[in-house]
């Protein structure tokens, strides 16, 4: 049983950004992650972060705002836009005190001029700062060094399972199951911030780690929060057709073109994502194949190694030379834990959220690239922050009950055939273009599975079946969760594209939100 | 055709990538097969295992008849080809490499392409695997770790470059025996070997040298210990 001030749930870039703020703050603090820190999202992010520094090309904060919130579609909170653009230079000045290696510019006239910037969707300015395409990977890098000699200790492999209330209501804590020992352990902490990303893998195609489930989101659902804003799911454009690994959207950043069967380009290739996806999707429900044309970008083995070695090893094609298929395919959580202006999840005292996990309401309807890695890290710091500064729950300990779902008259072929008919069914009926009813198709047939009734054959530890039915557990809740929110809102906005409600309405003007309740 | 992962062997069907045949296996032939595996395109650095002797990432490689998978070597092993590698962090902070006290500097392209392949380690730990001197000496720091620190002491902005070297002299870069299993070992083409060249080079500015040097038996006070009072 460990006691601390600040718990942090989640180690990618959001998870250590508030971790090193909250240390840098004077707290103590543990970080717990459900696999290694290098297992994230996080590391995936190609295309940069961004921050109106007006290196290559005229900008202001006043634009990146203005972008942002004409991306949103009106589902953006201003203040909590402005909040993230105005910390952007701040945040990559912050960045660049650490050691983050990114790309660079001559004869700059400071440190943070020379940060090289690129164009990506949306953006009226060359705004995103980047490390060739490794920007996640990088940043993660170097927080993860940073925050290890900061002697922040960091506990793998312990998957969350519950938050802990005191009898004030307040948050104390958390329980885990820890994959190391087959127990289940409670830690406990004056504050907790849930940083534990989206949830894009619960869909087949996705571009997402194996483990985004969606763990902390359906954790703060099961404690009596709210989330917020379900029903917008980023999908990418541009995916390798069958594997789904993401060409970012650096690729037309840098000049890259879409074409179709005819060799023909047929969209603005750096318009915002939900309209990128949706012309694609247009096409290949047309029976085209869309492909991605790179043979034009001078410097692409300088720009984009990693585009290159991905197109290679999984589409087995030189980029150089020929043309990508690619396919849109599932890449952000844009909805997740409603918090306040102080990332406070609604209902839980105690209870932080910040970065994918969240909702802060800064994407709105339709995220900009660029903005998640900048969200994760300038929000990440400023939760830190602010979890560090808020009053302290009383820690109260309590007896663990907590049955582990396990069984040896069950088999865990089912809990991966579960799963996968979850993933293709919210593809198909909660994809790009949803229906009344594909939605309600989808909700019978998800609860047809049966999925709380599932259980893992086998000893608790080192148990990978376990924390699969776990992660499918918490997918079927908020499945469940997203198909009540793609409901609602019967309007198209954004990336919730509604085949009978082909109009945005003045009246959905907010996003929707969540309780367990609403789902049970 | 025909895999075998720990001496255990299965049929598989043709498919891109090793991680997709373990995915197979485990969803329908085995379900307690145990490995692990994150973002399926080369860059969590979770997959990586050994294939007919030679690290690889799972996500990555094309499986061919007749394969036979280990886990990677030196980690204390969880499960089939799990491994425990939070040791392998460990070994970062022990040799403090990060960018502790900032030097204010405006970095160029030149900069940039001095780390720019050293910062593109997934912390996969092939190289580590693949390291005979671990085999000896288990507390040797080895490649990851050591190319973790030359890519701070190459980073102007870094004003604590002396107490990374002074880390880096005990069971670390002059242990390395350069032979170089490392650099074929990793998946994204950096050179650790190098690395560890370079830093020895560093050490030699900052007055460190050689102790196998003054091992070698040149007899009569040409031994040069660097903690002997200069």
């Amino acid at each position: 049983m460990i006691s601390i001030d600040i718990l942090v749930v989640g180690s990618g870039i959001s998870g250590l950004s508030a971790a090193i703020s909250a240390k840098q703050n004077g707290s103590n603090v543990l970080v717990a992650t459900k696999n290694i820190p290098t297992k994230c999202n996080s590391v995936m992010a190609q295309g940069g972060i961004n921050a109106a520094l007006g290196n290559l090309e005229k900008d202001s904060i006043e634009l990146h705002i203005e972008d942002t919130l004409k991306s949103a579609h009106k589902l953006a909170n201003k203040e909590m836009v402005e909040l993230l653009c105005s910390n952007a230079p701040d945040t990559i000045e912050f960045l660049e005190k650490i050691g983050v290696p990114f790309s660079r510019l001559d004869n700059a006239s400071s440190p943070l001029k020379s940060v090289a910037q690129r164009k990506l969707g949306g953006a009226s300015s060359k705004r995103a700062c980047y490390a060739q395409d490794y920007t996640g990977l990088k940043v993660l890098h170097t927080l993860l060094d940073y925050t290890l000699n900061l002697g922040i200790e960091i506990k793998d492999n312990i998957f969350l399972l519950e938050l802990i209330k005191n009898s004030k209501n307040e948050v104390c804590g958390a329980l885990f199951f820890n994959f190391n020992s087959g127990e289940v352990e409670a830690i406990y902490a004056s504050k907790v911030i849930i940083a534990t990303g989206g949830f894009g893998s619960i869909y087949s195609k996705n571009t997402n780690s194996l483990g985004s489930s969606g763990d902390g989101i359906v954790t703060v659902l099961k404690a009596g929060g709210v989330a917020r804003g379900l029903e917008f799911i980023q999908f990418h454009p541009t995916t390798l057709k069958g594997s789904n690994i993401l060409v970012s959207e650096s690729a037309r950043g840098e000049g890259g073109y879409l074409v179709d069967s005819k060799n023909e380009r047929f969209v603005d290739e750096l318009a915002p994502r939900d309209v990128v996806a949706k012309a694609i999707f247009d096409k290949i429900n047309n029976r085209e194949k869309v492909f991605l044309d790179l043979r034009n970008i001078k410097d692409i083995t300088t720009l984009m190694p990693q585009e290159l070695k991905l197109i290679k090893t999984y589409a087995k094609v030189d980029a150089t030379k020929e043309l990508v298929e690619i396919e849109p395919a599932v890449h952000y959580s844009i909805g997740g834990i409603a918090v306040d202006k102080n990332f406070n999840a609604i209902n839980l005292k105690g209870c932080f959220a910040v970065g994918e996990c969240s909702n802060a309401l800064v994407h709105g309807a339709n995220r900009l690239g660029g903005n998640s890695l900048l969200e994760a890290v300038a929000f990440g710091r400023l939760a830190g922050k602010k979890a560090s500064d808020y009053p302290d729950s009383t820690i109260e300990r309590e007896d663990i009950k907590y049955n582990l779902p396990l069984d040896t008259n069950y088999s865990n072929f089912d809990i991966y055939k579960a799963k996968e008919i979850l993933a293709d069914t919210l593809f198909s009926g909660v994809g790009i273009v949803r229906e009344k009813n594909s939605l309600t198709d989808a909700k019978s047939r998800i609860e047809k599975l049966n999925i709380e009734k599932l259980k893992a054959n086998g000893t608790a530890k080192y148990n990978t079946n376990l924390t699969a039915l776990l992660e499918l557990q918490n997918a079927n809740i908020l499945a469940q969760a997203i198909i009540y929110a793609a409901n609602k809102r019967e309007e198209s906005r954004g990336s919730n594209i509604r085949e009978e409600f082909p109009d945005t309405k003045e009246e959905f003007e907010y996003p929707i939100d969540v309780t367990l309740g609403d789902i049970k | 055709m025909k895999i075998t992962v720990n001496e255990k062997s299965y049929n598989i069907e043709k498919v891109l990538t090793l991680l997709d045949a373990l995915y197979k296996i485990k969803s329908t032939q085995d379900s307690n097969l145990t490995y692990d595996a994150g973002c399926r395109s080369g860059v969590c650095g979770c997959c990586s295992v050994k294939v007919n002797g030679k690290e690889q990432l799972a996500c990555e490689y094309e499986p061919q008849d007749g394969d036979k998978i280990e886990p990677i070597k030196y980690y204390p092993i969880k499960k089939d080809l799990l491994v425990d590698k939070s040791s392998g962090y460990n070994l970062i902070s022990k040799e403090r490499a990060y960018l502790k006290l900032y030097q204010e500097s405006t970095l160029e392209k030149t900069d940039e392409s001095k780390t720019q392949i050293q910062t593109d380690c997934i912390l996969c730990s092939s190289c580590y695997s693949a390291c005979p001197v671990l085999e000896v000496d288990k507390n040797f720091l080895g490649p990851f770790a050591l190319t973790r620190a030359y890519r701070y002491t190459a980073d102007r902005r870094v004003a604590n470059e002396k107490e990374i070297v002074d880390n880096i002299q005990k069971s670390a870069i002059w242990d390395c025996t350069l032979c170089g299993e490392c650099t074929l070992a990793c998946p994204m083409g950096i050179d650790p070997k190098a690395d560890i060249l370079q830093l020895r080079n560093l050490s030699a500015k900052h007055g460190y040298m050689d102790p196998n040097l003054s091992n070698m038996g040149f007899g009569g006070g040409f031994g040069f210990d660097p903690n002997g009072g200069f």
